[in-house]
């Protein structure tokens, strides 16, 4: 599934690079411009990150736009571990922490915020938790890497790099408050996968 | 992750965590608008009671629902079993009709895990007996965690009737897995035989002495008496219970301030508990009770959830 089959500590050393430190800092500040753009400023934004990678991006692109507004956008971590449509399929994961401002989502537009967007699948289930969270008045995705490979008709608004790529690859895309270090890479993993790879 | 939970041995201290972690989110969705899941959509869970039980079962039932379970329940009273239906027949029958999951409260010491090894969806034991009520000293020490930070190093003080209580032997393995120290209390009419030798083993205090353990305690438990499991003699009077054992107001100047008072429920205000502890600003009894839905939600989810297995029988 999308957010789970990024990293794991060990392919740090495997693949190729395709977006490092630099690469991955230009484009957060380019979505962050792309969102302020869009919203037509900082008003009622939301940045709700998912679990895991997805939470520091939001912070970043929330940084960012403190640079370019001055202003301070909320944040917030959206966890859908019970949304997901695998939990009988899966091993059972450990739910994470679900934080939204005091205020709620009701009438906010809220930009979701992940890491790889790959089946669509972690995005279906994040739009089902956050109508349990309330009615927010627009939702729209911002992704640091795009894979491609949907499998459901779900796209993102603002996407840091379009990563073209075989089912047989894997995405490892490290952040370093996760992982100790930026970086994306692209691993050939054609044999058996450890399980990341939906 | 266990398949059934029969009893507290059969989670490992990182399951306990687990549990709890997720628990935590549980609990933020008591305090939203919708309070609903879809984790557990088109399953089924059985509660099967054949004991009375308020507070556990219809935290189960809230459990099971808020996580979109389809949840039935069926108590002995009104039902087969008391036709005269075996247990076996009973749990089979009910099994049948194509359910993912049940919960079971029986008088009888080890029923659930009997259970576990007629039936092929996970059983979670609500009470058997005298034996073990796991998921009372999971909501426990949810409880306690969310209380004192860590029970890493804490003194917990279990005091009451020792011998009815299936709740403190679960919560005696339960505390020391999560790094607590523990003092259990009771008269020597109540003090379980074997103790000695358990305690031993497993690494905990006893002692007939309220008084000089209160002082010494981070967190209290007090238990209730069970006088529907009494046959009579396991003490004088109600009232020479109170002054030796109970948690009367004299007693809570005892404690040092801030210490958690837990009971499990339901209470002899009165015997073993004072209105004063009961209502204390100490007292945790209704955040027990709010946990108790958290820590089942969490329990529901873990076990009915994840890859399908095979029916290991015997849990532990």
């Amino acid at each position: 599934m999308p957010a789970h089959q990024t990293s794991t500590p060990h392919d740090g050393s495997t693949g190729r690079v395709v977006l490092d430190a630099g690469d991955i800092n230009r484009a957060v500040t380019r979505i962050s411009h792309e969102i302020l753009e869009r919203n037509k400023g900082a008003e009622d934004l939301l940045l709700l990150g998912l679990h895991t990678r997805g939470v520091p991006l939001a912070e970043r692109i929330a940084a960012s736009i403190a640079k370019v507004e001055g202003t301070t956008v909320a944040t917030g971590a959206l966890d859908v571990t019970m949304y997901r449509d695998d939990l009988r399929t899966h091993p059972t994961r450990v739910a994470s922490h679900t934080q939204v401002p005091a205020g709620g989502i009701d009438g906010k537009t809220v930009v979701l915020v992940d890491d790889v967007l790959y089946s669509g699948r972690t995005i279906r289930a994040a739009l089902d938790a956050l109508s349990d969270l309330g009615r927010p008045a627009v939702v729209r995705l911002a992704v640091l890497v795009d894979r491609g490979h949907r499998e459901l008709p779900i796209r993102a608004d603002h996407v840091g790099k379009n990563l073209p790529t075989a089912r047989s690859e894997r995405v490892s895309l490290r952040l370093v408050e996760t992982d100790g270090e930026d970086e994306v890479r692209i691993v050939d993993s054609t044999g058996p996968t450890d399980g990341g790879e939906a | 992750m266990t398949r059934h939970l029969l009893s507290i041995d059969d989670l490992e201290v990182s399951d306990i965590e687990d549990i709890f972690t997720t628990a935590a989110e549980m609990h933020d969705v008591q305090k939203r608008s919708v309070k609903k899941l879809p984790a557990l959509r088109g399953r089924t869970v059985i509660n099967l009671f054949f004991e009375d039980s308020t507070r556990t079962r219809s935290s189960f039932e809230i459990a099971g629902k808020w996580l979109s379970a389809d949840v039935i329940n069926l108590s002995a009273k009104g039902s087969s079993a008391s036709k005269g239906e075996s247990l076996r027949d009973t749990v089979l029958t009910v099994t049948a009709m194509g359910i993912d999951g049940l919960v079971v409260r029986h008088g009888a010491s080890g029923a659930a895990e009997q259970i576990s090894r007629w039936v092929d969806v996970p059983v979670i034991n609500a009470g058997d007996g005298t034996h073990e009520h796991p998921t009372q000293a999971l909501l426990d020490g949810y409880t306690l965690t969310r209380r004192l930070g860590t029970l890493e190093g804490k003194h917990v003080a279990i005091v009451g009737d020792l011998t009815h209580s299936r709740v403190f032997r679960s919560n005696v393995k339960s505390l020391i897995k999560l790094g607590a120290t523990v003092t259990v209390v009771a008269p020597p009419t109540l003090m379980p035989s074997g103790v000695a030798d358990w305690s031993k083993e497993a690494g905990f205090a006893t002692s007939y002495d309220l008084d000089t353990v209160l002082p010494e305690a981070d967190a209290v438990m007090m238990l209730r008496v069970q006088r529907e499991r009494m046959s009579g003699g396991f003490f004088p009077t109600a009232r020479e219970y109170t002054v030796g054992y109970g948690l009367t107001r004299d007693r809570l100047s005892l404690l040092k301030p801030g210490t958690p008072i837990l009971h499990p429920g339901p209470m002899n205000r009165g015997l073993e508990i004072s209105a004063d502890a009961a209502d204390a600003i100490d007292s945790a009894v209704l955040d027990q009770v709010s946990a108790g839905v958290a820590v089942r939600m969490s329990v529901l989810y873990h076990l009915l959830t994840g890859e399908p297995q095979g029916n290991e029988g015997v849990g532990e």
